[in-house]
């Protein structure tokens, strides 16, 4: 049961883990680059992102470059922590089977 | 979900991983190619400097300028031929030639290689020219492992083996231009061909 209960459920959807997985190995990606490696729509993937700062699992930090609005977004530590609970539970279950 | 779907899960997180920080579309036809190039240019010089200056290099005549000449060639030749096929290979996989992964490689691959590139025009400007070979060497080396992080493959071992090649070469300056030889040379045809046939024909 205990392995059930680390999946965590904010993870269980493909453009959530995805921009995980990205920041996990990135100090930082921008709005754009998810877009593009996500190949999500604007709408749905700055719901996913709420979602994920929501639970402060994401940081947004907003800025300017020149007179362009840019979104940057980076893992909290707590985000790291439960991103890698998350791959371990998805490991064991594989394992299992 | 189904475990199918967590293996799914599993793969798209490293594919995921891998794309968004490492650049994957480098060419290893660029690397045998380089490597010819600089054979080619050590031929030259070999050519030039014995027949025409008895084996000694001095820093004023045309056959220096000449050999500065024919690095310089070498370089650009290999670079140019790395960009047209590194985009030819981006453009196959889909992939966007200049992104954030591409940037930072090259970024990091920049650093020492003109920090290094400019002790070695200081250095010759003072005369010293006797190193020459084995500093290209090391900071080249330096280069490409600073490198490896944002690629795959194993650029890092390149590195490695160049930075190894360059210092012998400083121990011993009378073997400089064969260490360079087999470092640019050499290590390049063998090092594209891993790469080639391991990741190019697929």
């Amino acid at each position: 049961m205990s392995i059930i209960i680390n999946i965590n459920k904010l993870f269980d959807h493909r453009i959530r883990l995805g921009i995980m997985s990205i920041l996990m190995v990135n100090e930082y990606a921008d709005f754009n680059m998810l877009k593009e490696l996500l190949g999500a729509t604007d709408g749905n993937l700055a719901s996913h992102t709420k979602a994920l700062e929501k639970a402060e699992y994401i940081k947004i930090e907003k800025q300017f470059i020149g007179k362009k609005p840019n979104t940057r977004y980076s893992t909290t530590p707590l985000g790291k922590a439960e991103f890698k609970k998350h791959i371990n539970a998805l490991e064991k279950l594989i394992h299992k089977s | 979900m189904s475990d199918k779907d967590y293996l799914k899960d599993i793969s798209e997180i490293k594919n995921l991983m891998n794309k968004s920080s490492r650049f994957i579309s480098l060419s290893g036809l660029s690397g045998i190619l380089a490597g010819i190039y600089a054979l080619i240019g050590a031929a030259v010089t070999y050519y030039l400097v014995n027949s025409y200056s008895y084996g000694v290099l001095t820093l004023d005549g045309w056959i220096f300028r000449t050999v500065m000449l024919v690095l310089f060639l070498v370089a650009f030749f290999s670079v140019i031929t790395g960009i047209f096929l590194t985009t030819r290979k981006a453009k196959k996989n889909n992939e966007k030639i200049w992104d954030t992964s591409s940037r930072r490689l090259i970024f990091n691959f920049l650093i020492p290689l003109v920090a290094g590139g400019l002790y070695i025009l200081i250095i010759l400007a003072q005369g010293k020219y006797g190193q020459t070979g084995g500093l290209m060497l090391i900071f080249y080396g330096l280069a490409l492992v600073s490198a490896s992080k944002y690629s795959i493959g194993k650029i890092k071992y390149l590195g490695f083996i160049e930075i190894v090649l360059g210092l012998i070469a400083t121990l011993y300056p009378g073997y400089g231009f064969y260490l360079w030889v087999i470092g640019f040379g050499v290590m390049h045809i063998i090092y594209g061909s891993i790469m080639h046939f391991k990741y190019d024909t697929k």
